[in-house]
């Protein structure tokens, strides 16, 4: 120690313990407000999709969107272009087919899981093909919120921003075609169109989901809060609006216990989302014996 | 599917299309609806060809149950049956939206349990809720396949009265398929009755007798009665499944 030239020591942040030292410790450095800027971002988008998500019983199509789109992001990197692109491309492609399958298809998950075996395989060709650093991959699999530049958060931004818009025009017609699509077909709604616009809306939400908690972890963001929402209440403003409440919350939260720890951010954004989700399952016994 | 068959239905009349299984109940319903085109010949609602979304039909489909998951409130699905066909979220809309829902909610009696989840709705509330969404438009035609075939024989009583109340109140015309007519048989004007590639039209006394369905299916059709009065037809099952050339 004596002789060393230079010596480094990283400790991490401690908290205060005083709330307002602590939040101006969080927003001290550039990355942890980008990481918030774009957190905030993704919450919202994933908490309103959720919503239609689990109403339309496609968790499994969700999670293998980005599993598929995965491959796609490695692909890229090997191109030597942004993965974003590559990601969004598999996406948005595997999302129209998928739509195109039909929601109640029988056997359609079946298709799905085929699909998604293959693409993971060619994402482990790419990634062995790259002969870059591990890291890359990492932060495809994981999210690398803390990584996010400022271009990144406003690109997500104008993501975000389409993807809303576009839930609120497909809104009505996507509730009633995810509730009966026999009726909805009857009173003219075009269920393959709204099938299809609904898994590229979902594919482009994945996109930005996955640089916060990555491709195997986005059931955190997009499933579990709605997942959490419905089971509070069965009116569909009330149930979006607290999924967005809580992908919010986990987001916050996973931020700022992430920062004062030498934890990654995705492990404790998915952590408060399972941990909430198990609870609020556990205490349904105990909250309809009171009410 | 059939052929040779012409039929007009009496508007504010109570129609049953009964037949065996794959005798093409649900296609002609699926017709009269705008989905199908028929192959051959015309069809017309009110004088005019079928399309999709027409205002003036009623609709409940064939649904057993649905998903007890399913988190939506029967007030929204109700709701739904009003405006669901248009984009964008409900701005200025919603308090007529609302309001006709809840009118229709109170015609089938359901505003009780509206605020409850659609999954987690008896049977019979069900069949209610998807009365109800049928209703919410104001239609003239309200067409029904297998709204009783879920139902217990109680549920299946209570629900022809109401659809019969509701269809005098609103001057309604109702098809009505079904599997079994003996819940209908004090309600309904006519039957049509399909099977072996046939239609025939009438009143339950003059169709659903054995020297009558014999001859309409040129085979030997037996009606039965039971104890308590209930009809039972046998012999045309096979038909179906076995249709001649």
């Amino acid at each position: 120690m004596v002789d060393a030239a230079l010596h480094l020591t990283i400790t991490n942040p401690t908290p205060s313990w005083n709330p307002f030292d602590d939040l101006a410790m969080l927003f001290h450095y550039d990355f942890m407000i980008h990481a918030f800027q774009a957190g905030t971002i993704v919450a919202i988008v994933a908490g309103s999709i959720g919503y239609f998500v689990v109403l339309r019983g496609s968790a499994f199509a969700a999670h293998a969107l980005s599993h598929i789109g995965f491959a796609g992001a490695a692909g890229a990197i090997v191109a030597g272009v942004s993965p974003v692109v590559g990601l969004l491309a598999f996406t948005l492609g595997s999302g129209a087919a998928i739509g195109a399958l039909g929601n109640r298809l029988r056997g359609r998950d079946v298709t799905i899981g085929i699909v998604l075996a293959w693409t993971l395989g060619l994402g482990v060709l790419f990634i062995s093909l790259y002969r870059g650093y591990a890291t890359e991959a990492y932060a495809l699999l994981f999210g690398e919120i803390l990584g996010i530049s400022e271009r990144d958060v406003v690109v997500t931004l104008i993501a975000g921003v389409i993807t809303l818009v576009a839930l609120v025009v497909v809104y009505r017609p996507l509730l009633f075609s995810s509730v009966d699509e026999e009726l909805a077909s009857a009173k003219g709604v075009p269920i393959t169109l709204l099938s299809v616009a609904f898994m590229a809306i979902l594919a482009v939400a994945v996109t930005e989901a996955v640089q916060v908690v990555g491709v195997l972890l986005i059931f955190a963001l997009i499933v579990t809060p709605a997942a959490i929402a419905i089971r509070f209440t069965s009116h569909p403003p009330y149930a979006i609006g607290i999924g967005v409440g809580l992908a919010l919350l986990f987001t916050w939260l996973g931020l700022s216990v992430a920062y004062f720890s030498p934890h990654p951010v995705s492990f404790f954004i998915t952590s408060l989302a399972f941990a909430t989700y198990l609870g609020v399952r556990l205490s349904e016994p105990v909250r309809r014996a009171l009410s | 599917m059939w052929s040779r068959a012409t039929f007009d239905i009496e508007a504010g009349s109570f129609t049953a299309i009964l037949g065996p299984n794959g005798s093409g109940k649900t296609t002609l319903i699926r017709t009269i609806l705008g989905r199908l085109a028929p192959s051959a010949g015309k069809l017309e609602v009110f004088g005019r060809t079928p399309r999709r979304g027409d205002p003036t039909i009623g609709y409940v489909p064939q649904r057993p149950v649905f998903d007890p998951e399913l988190s939506i409130r029967g007030r929204d699905f109700v709701e739904l049956g009003f405006d669901g066909h248009r984009w964008g979220v409900r701005l200025v809309g919603r308090a007529r939206a609302a309001a006709a829902a809840e009118a229709s909610l109170d015609a089938v009696g359901a505003g009780d349990y509206s605020d409850q989840p659609l999954g987690r709705l008896s049977g019979g509330e069900q069949q209610r809720m998807l009365l109800a969404q049928a209703l919410v438009g104001s239609p003239r035609l309200l067409l029904m396949d297998e709204p009783l075939s879920y139902l217990d024989v109680r549920n299946q009583r209570a629900m022809v009265q109401l659809i019969r109340d509701v269809a005098r109140r609103r001057e309604l015309t109702v098809l009505l398929i079904a599997h079994d007519v003996n819940p209908l048989l004090p309600h309904i004007d006519h039957v049509l009755y399909m099977a072996a590639g046939k239609v025939s039209m009438g009143t339950p006394a003059e169709i659903i007798t054995t020297e009558r369905l014999s001859e309409i299916y040129s085979s030997p059709v037996e009606v039965v009665r039971d104890s308590r009065g209930r009809v039972f037809v046998v012999g045309l099952e096979e038909e179906a499944s076995h249709p001649h050339g």
